[in-house]
Order: C-alpha cells, then structure tokens, then sequence
C-alpha cells in the first residue's frame, strides 16, 4: 500500500483530524488565547492539507461525514439546557420573548436588506440570514432556505468572533448595561463563542447567554425562510 | 449508554420525519430539540437519565463542525468575489442585534421589576 493511498483511508483522514482539533485545543489552552479558535484552525489545517495533498472536498466528506453526523444529535442534546432554565423562561417570559423575537427579525432583515443592496448573489444572501446563531443549527437552516451551508458556517464563526472581541464594546456604546441583557444578547447575536466569552464573568452570565442562543436559533429556524423569500 | 442515545436519535428521528412536511421549513434536529425538551417538561423523560451523553455531545459540537466547515474550500472564490457586502452587512447586523435585543430586554425587565414592587 502506498502513501497517497493511506492518506485516503477513513482511518487516516479521521485520525488526522482529531490530532489537528487536538494540537490546536492544546495551543489554545497553554496560550490562553482565546481567538486561538481550535474549531478554525482545524478548519484551516486540514484545507491546507487537502490542497497540499491534493485530495478533493468529496474524498475527505466520504470519512468526515462520520463525524459531521453527529451535529444533528447534538442540537437535540441542546434540550437539556434549555429544559434546565424552562423555569426562568416562564417567570419572565414577556420580556425574554419579546427581546429575542425582536432582535431575531432585525438580525435576519438588517443583514438580508443590507447584503442585498451591496449587491451581495442570492445564495450569499440566503447564506447570510441565519448568521447569528449556532454554526450547527445555522447551517440546518441554510441548507433548508436554499444558502451554502459551508459559506453560512465560515460567516457564523465570522460572527462569533467579532461579538466575542468588540461584542462588549458595542453594548457600552448603545449603552446597555444590565448583566442579564448583556448575557442573553450575547448569546442572540454571537451564539456559542459569544456565550463562552460573555461566561468567563460567572455561571449565570453562560445560562443567561445560552438562553440567548437556544431561543434565537429556535425562532431563526421558524423565520429565516419565510423573512428571506418576503424581502428578496 | 444505549437508552441516552435511544431517547436523544429517537427525538431526532420523529424530528426529521416532521420536517418531511411540505411547506414546514424547520430542520429536523430543531424539532427534535424541541420534543425532547417536551418530553423532559412533561417529566417523561428523566433529565439526569440523559445527562451525561447531553453534555458530551454539546461540548463537542465545535469537533463535529470540522468536515462542513472544511467545504469552505469549495466556496473560495464566491468569498472572494463578495467580501464587501458580506463583511459590511455582517459587521452592521451584529452591532444591531446586540443593541435591540439588550436594550430592549433591559428596559422591559426594569420596567416589570418596578411593576413588582
């Protein structure tokens, strides 16, 4: 057997992707850096590799999507954090509700409206209207509306990024305040990297922001599709 | 280990097959999320059965992302040619999502907290 056919083998190309996620969690760990996002790196390692190597998207999906398998399960699994804060939800449920429905629309209008007066295609625009939340569920929605899944998962974590590095500075300057506000608008429009920032201040930070994510990506599932084909 | 992924695959299952409805644009696994939290509400479902496999796979999702995310490769040049509307309307979205939703989660959740009192 010989090395390109090895480097092909489902066993190596999975094999190599733990190693990479694990080499890059390590970097990011010992750096402290928390930019040092190991999902991205991954990303980006195993292009360079594939281009290197020059083995296409379609042979690597053939082992990668044992893997990208389990996203599904694991937005089911997302239950249980939101089953834990249900209690919250209900004592304050107007004012949650109201909250993330309403920054649900702005973010799918603003980002559609704006895209496509720039000029942006359809398939970038439809790519673009799930961005604020989580990469698994967005790329769902994607998927569902007629975008890119792979162009909406590059803008989510886009997203994440910018919310989790000047995401506190822009609260400061539209002057909100409040830590459960900040939290859950964190997590609305920054999903799960907003949320792992924002729960470096305490527990109640995280639960407040991942409310944020669940709900949002709840209520983008439902209005993306209709919001999209309304405003295109 | 067996019940854990028989109760979570389940949900997604009976979620997947909602989503075949015509004219319903909900993926599957957010109506399986949807149903499970359902099932643990109406106490059918004991969250500390499901507990430990919940958790391992939410902590993982950044892992199980890599091959999607890795189809960037295909979509370079579509990226290239549109990084400006993209950029800018990412940027002003973010901005304006993070200022409507806190300060109108702020003003409604003071207001109630007055009302209280």
């Amino acid at each position: 057997m010989d090395l390109s056919t090895i480097i092909r083998s489902e066993l190596f190309l999975i094999t190599f992707t733990f190693m990479l996620f694990w080499l890059f969690s390590f970097i990011q760990k010992k750096s402290g850096i928390a930019l040092l996002n190991p999902m991205i790196f991954t990303i980006a390692g195993l292009i360079l590799f594939l281009r290197l190597t020059g083995i296409s998207y379609g042979e690597y999906y053939q082992s990668g999507r044992m893997i990208e398998f389990w996203l599904k399960p694991a937005i089911v699994a997302l239950a249980l954090p939101l089953y834990n804060e249900l209690k919250h939800i209900r004592s304050q449920f107007m004012p949650l509700f109201v909250a993330e429905l309403t920054g649900c629309i702005v973010g799918i209008v603003s980002v559609v409206l704006l895209a496509s007066w720039l000029g942006a295609s359809d398939d970038v625009i439809r790519s673009l209207a799930p961005k604020s939340v989580s990469t698994p569920i967005a790329i769902e929605i994607s998927r569902q509306i007629g975008g890119i899944p792979a162009l909406t998962s590059a803008i989510v974590v886009i997203v994440g990024m910018i919310g989790a590095v000047v995401g506190l500075k822009m609260m400061s300057w539209g002057n909100v305040k409040a830590p459960v506000s900040k939290s859950l608008s964190m997590g609305t429009a920054a999903h799960v990297i907003g949320t792992s920032r924002i729960s470096e201040y305490g527990e109640r930070y995280g639960a407040y922001a991942t409310l944020g994510l669940i709900i949002n990506g709840i209520l983008t599932a439902f209005l993306a599709g209709p919001l999209t084909d309304l405003l295109l | 280990m067996a019940k854990q992924f028989g109760i979570i695959f389940g949900c997604l299952l009976v979620g997947e097959l909602l989503a075949m409805i015509p004219g319903l644009s909900i993926p599957g696994s957010i109506l399986g999320m949807l149903l499970l939290t359902l099932l643990l509400d109406r106490k059918i479902v004991n969250p500390r059965s499901i507990a430990p496999v919940c958790k391992f796979l939410i902590k993982n999702m950044a892992f199980f992302f890599v091959p999607p995310g890795v189809a960037l490769m295909l979509y370079f040049d579509v990226i290239a040619a549109e990084w400006m509307p993209i950029t800018v309307a990412t940027v002003v979205s973010i901005f304006l999502v993070i200022v409507v939703t806190g300060r109108l989660h702020q003003f409604l959740h003071q207001r109630i907290k007055k009302h209280s009192r």
